[in-house]
């Protein structure tokens, strides 16, 4: 039964790949974003903040589409970034990490922006009065008191980078090695005839890993929790 | 030297207020809502005022005629708020040296001692903020504006959240402070005891408008 194929062991250690690389760079621009909807009123914040839970609402597949219409080769971002930079999304795992990021980005956000809407505005007035320009605020005060909902921002994003599916298979497809990530494995194992027992096998392995992010959550967010309680 | 002549309009109330002084502790006294806080907050920089000017030494800070702010963090002023606001995520050591690094001093470790033993935090170093007393919080809050070398202190009812016997287990702290620490004063306080005991110049205050200003000898008994 616990027999790991090769191509098994590739689809977990893709799935594990995209959704890593897709949490650390969702992660900085998270904050920014949860920064700005926290802190700043601006002209067209609601529209911002719309256009970052659309993925939530929208059908996975259609997130997906319009992924491949605007970065795939032929399309105005895809094709911008592949002329000048030699960045190439589609059919490619850096497309599924797209695809994750940007599916997991509203669960990502919404705890950071939470903790930082949180947090005690005369903590940075203090800071300010000892010295510290507004961006050595940001890094010394608001960001370590924000810790808890940041980490809590990443692995609920992570998880669901995990996990993602349809926006990823409609985007890069689902090849063996490239983009094959551990649910599109899965789903292509459950259309296989005696594909079973092998779909049964990364069934386990993804609810252990899902289920180990959320005992990690759990562990950090108690941690950060107690920091930023002065104890 | 302080000199500050503002209005500034606060819901209801209309600040108005202008004095000068280069008393070394100089008290803002009034009941609350009179605008004390408001006031230093002006000279801190966290509040700007809607017309006037605030100067210390020569230096204008604010001057709303030719549009002039120092932000907080460069006026190198210190300020004690009533709810200390250390921060939580450090250790006392960290919030008290937080100043210097943000400042870019070079290290004072005799300066730092001095600070530590004038207001017995030494012990403290180790610990963090949640595990301090209420009077040991004010006192670390008090060395971590001191620790920051600012040209001006500004103390916001740094004793309003305790009660008396811990006022009077800080209060010799803050005579010492003025007695051995060549840095001026403003020191805000509804408690006219606490206030004839520390300020050479008092301004009184109500309802935005400075009502009385003198020695000491002016404040109610």
């Amino acid at each position: 039964m616990f027999d790991i194929t090769p191509e098994e062991w590739t689809a977990i250690e893709l799935s594990l790949r995209v959704a890593v690389v897709a949490t650390l760079v969702s992660t900085p621009l998270g904050i920014a974003v949860a920064w700005l909807l926290a802190r700043r009123n601006f002209w067209g914040k609601s529209l911002l903040d719309a256009l970052i839970h659309l993925p939530l609402v929208l059908p996975p597949v259609v997130t997906g589409y319009l992924l491949l219409l605007s970065f795939g080769r032929k399309g105005p971002v895809g094709e911008f970034l592949d002329n000048y930079f030699g960045i190439v999304f589609s059919f490619r795992w850096t497309g599924a990490a797209l695809a994750c990021g940007v599916m997991s980005f509203p669960l990502l956000v919404r705890p950071m922006r939470l903790s930082i809407e949180a947090i005690d505005r005369k903590q940075e007035q203090a800071a300010g009065t000892l010295g510290a320009t507004p961006w050595q605020v940001f890094f010394t005060v608001t960001l370590p008191l924000a810790l808890p909902g940041i980490l809590a921002g990443m692995i609920m994003g992570f998880a669901k980078a995990l996990g993602e599916f349809g926006a990823t298979i409609t985007f890069v497809s689902n090849i063996p090695g490239e983009t094959q990530t551990i649910s599109s494995a899965i789903y292509s194992l459950i259309q296989t005839p005696d594909g079973d027992a092998a779909a049964l096998r990364l069934v386990i392995i993804s609810a252990i890993m899902a289920i180990g992010a959320l005992i990690a959550s759990e562990f950090f967010a108690r941690r950060a929790l107690r920091r930023v309680h002065g104890l | 030297m302080l000199r500050i002549d503002v209005t500034k309009q606060l819901g209801e109330l209309t600040l108005e207020v202008a004095f000068q002084s280069d008393s070394r502790v100089i008290g803002l006294f009034g009941p609350s809502g009179a605008g004390k806080s408001s006031i230093i907050n002006m000279i801190a920089g966290l509040l700007k005022p809607d017309r006037g000017a605030i100067a210390i030494g020569g230096e204008t800070l604010d001057d709303t005629a030719t549009k002039s702010h120092v932000p907080p963090h460069r006026r190198r002023i210190g300020y004690v708020f009533q709810d200390a606001r250390l921060f939580p995520h450090r250790s006392v050591a960290q919030n008290l040296d937080y100043g210097r690094r943000m400042n870019r001093l070079p290290p004072d470790p005799a300066h730092l001692q001095r600070i530590l033993d004038l207001l017995d935090i030494g012990y403290l170093q180790t610990r963090r903020p949640g595990q301090l007393s209420g009077g040991e919080r004010q006192r670390v809050a008090l060395g971590r504006a001191l620790l920051s070398k600012p040209r001006l202190l500004l103390l916001d009812e740094p004793l309003g959240s305790l009660d008396q016997d811990r006022k009077a287990e800080i209060l010799p702290y803050l005579e010492r402070l003025r007695d051995e620490e060549s840095i001026p004063m403003v020191y805000v306080s509804h408690d006219p005891d606490e206030t004839r005991r520390l300020a050479g110049h008092v301004v009184m205050l109500r309802r935005g408008r400075v009502t009385a200003q003198g020695g000491p000898e002016i404040l109610p008994a």
